[in-house]
């Protein structure tokens, strides 16, 4: 099973406060450790949102929001992909990361192929060919 | 809330026990004695924890546990035959000079896992034997998910890991990571066993839908553990490239209705490419430290020409078929000649393809291997020879045991018989 664990964002994290050697080594570990129990797939950090852009989808218009975003509590500052056994495997790995200051890390399970059944809808799927016969086409060209 | 500790002791158990019994393996010498002072410590916890909570490392909580009783069965002299009498005095002579506590626990555990690595995956273990060891004691694994993967009953599982402990102890297998030479040979029976439990989940044709793909994800994490203990081996990383590789295609490779797809029929959108991109670094890896590569790094290989294609039809066939050359040199084998037929038919020509799977002909470990007429009816269907291609096809269809691979053959084989264009596979 898969987890993607979200880091979420606080002042310091969207003030674009880089961490100290000491953060950085201490975090350093823990990925290191996450890395030779063989259960870390992916992980990154993430900018602050003042660098990010979110586009809003209203019928047929798009309209481009420049960042930064005001609701601190529901922004990320990075994740992890983790392949467990068990929520309770993930939760045990995290409560071993090196956080503190209210940190608060949400732990949510990845869909599984099987989870949705029946394969990729007739029309995602229509879509995916058009697309790779317009590769095609422009590969060829 | 009881129910709650319970779980969290279960979660630390599976983190900490590979680490704990190659502690304790490094200390009494014996592989069993060790899962038995683990076993004791998980007790101890389970006891405990639900009052006083989780402690902050649990895991150094556990070994503490371990050791102490370790000592009390030395000093009560309890279970002092021999053998024992023998791990009492190395422990005693070694705590002579022992570090604290504190500095046991935190001794670098790399070693100590390797060794266990090692020491569960010895030759003189046969391979179930090794397999139910090493999942039981590295993957931490019950008894029970054990003989549930493997479709088993748990006792002949219970009895295959209490018979592997005692051969190991009669045999005297040293706890040591073998230097040189050896660490080579070694790692590919470690290898070995790590690709059988892949497949096991892999290749699952019965059995219960969640416990498999679950054991194919067992393997891919030992796997990884064993390229951070040698990173310099290339065949780890080889390993774990061709895991990696072959599990991302695992949701494309049947249909909705549970029919098997081949490879080059599968869409391509629905591999996993979060597992295609880890499987392609692997390989790199095992490419940058030089040499020849070995069986598993040019299986992954393979898989990576199948993987970097966009479409099938972008498909690196010639460098496929030099790959299978390569392979047919290092690990010769009928199966292996018949892919290399197939790469080859379709790199250079149906001819060149025929030629190589006529060779196979009488091969008597591919009488009865019905792939070897549809490669062959496919081969000569494509050189427009409707006639022997048909007959090709129903001979693979009255082989194979399985229904629906049977309809795609007869279909065919009623496609070359209409005289219908040749085929574009």
């Amino acid at each position: 099973m898969r987890f993607m664990v979200l880091v979420k964002a606080d002042e310091q994290t969207e003030a674009g406060r880089m961490p100290t050697a000491r953060e950085l080594e201490a975090m350093g570990r823990f990925n290191e450790e996450l890395m030779k129990a063989g259960v870390l797939l992916a992980g990154e950090g993430l900018r602050p949102s003042s660098e990010g852009v979110r586009v809003r989808f209203e019928g047929d218009r798009r309209t481009v929001i420049d960042g930064p975003f005001a609701e601190t509590k529901e922004l990320l500052a990075g994740f992890w992909l983790l392949q467990c056994a068990s929520r309770d495997e993930v939760v045990e790995w995290i409560k071993r990361a090196p956080f503190d200051g209210g940190a608060e890390i949400e732990i949510r399970q990845v869909f599984e192929a099987e989870d949705f059944g029946e394969e990729l809808s007739p029309e995602a799927r229509a879509a995916e060919e058009r697309m790779r016969a317009e590769l095609e086409r422009r590969a060829a060209g | 809330m009881a129910a709650d500790a319970a779980r969290a002791i279960e979660a630390v158990w599976r983190i900490e026990a590979p680490r704990l019994i190659a502690g304790l393996t490094r200390m009494v010498r014996d592989v069993g004695l060790a899962e038995d002072l683990a076993q004791d410590a998980l007790v101890a916890a389970l006891e405990r924890w639900p009052g006083s909570g989780v402690p902050d490392r649990p895991g150094a909580w556990l070994m503490a546990t371990a050791r102490n009783r370790a000592i009390d069965l030395i000093r009560r002299g309890r279970r002092l035959d021999e053998r024992h009498a023998e791990i009492g005095r190395d422990l005693r002579a070694r705590q002579l000079t022992a570090p604290d506590l504190a500095a046991a626990v935190d001794f670098p555990v790399e070693d100590d896992l390797l060794g266990l690595v090692f020491m569960t995956c010895h030759p003189v273990l046969s391979a179930d034997a090794r397999v139910a060891l090493t999942l039981r004691l590295l993957g931490g694994l019950t008894t029970r998910e054990i003989a549930r993967a493997f479709l088993v009953a748990e006792a002949t599982v219970a009895q295959r890991i209490v018979r592997a402990k005692r051969t190991l102890a009669e045999a005297r297998v040293p706890f040591e990571v073998p230097g040189g030479e050896e660490l080579s040979e070694r790692l590919a029976s470690v290898l070995e066993v790590v690709y059988l439990v892949f497949n096991e989940g892999y290749a699952a044709t019965a059995g219960d839908d969640w416990t498999r793909p679950a054991l194919c994800e067992e393997a891919m994490r030992l796997g990884r553990v064993l390229a951070g203990l040698a990173p310099r081996e290339p065949e780890v990383h080889g390993l774990v490239a061709l895991m990696e590789l072959q599990a991302s295609r695992m949701r494309a490779r049947v249909d909705r209705t549970g029919a098997p797809v081949l490879l080059m029929d599968q869409d391509r959108a629905r591999w996993d490419h979060v597992l295609v991109g880890r499987g392609l670094a692997a390989l790199q890896r095992a490419q940058e430290l030089g040499g020849a590569l070995g069986p598993y790094a040019l299986q992954a290989a393979i898989a990576a020409c199948h993987a970097r294609a966009r479409t099938a039809q972008e498909t690196d066939w010639a460098g496929i078929a030099a790959l299978y050359d390569a392979l047919a040199q290092l690990r010769p084998s009928p199966v292996v000649e018949l892919n290399r037929a197939v790469a080859v038919g379709m790199a250079f020509g149906p001819a060149a393809g025929l030629e190589l799977a006529d060779a196979l002909a009488d091969e008597p470990s591919l009488a009865g291997y019905h792939l070897l007429p549809a490669v062959r009816a496919d081969l000569l269907e494509r050189l427009g020879r409707r006639d022997a291609a048909r007959a090709e096809f129903g001979r693979a269809a009255t082989m194979t045991a399985n229904e629906r691979e049977r309809a795609v053959l007869l279909a065919r084989a009623a496609g070359a018989a209409d005289g219908g264009g040749p085929s574009p596979r």
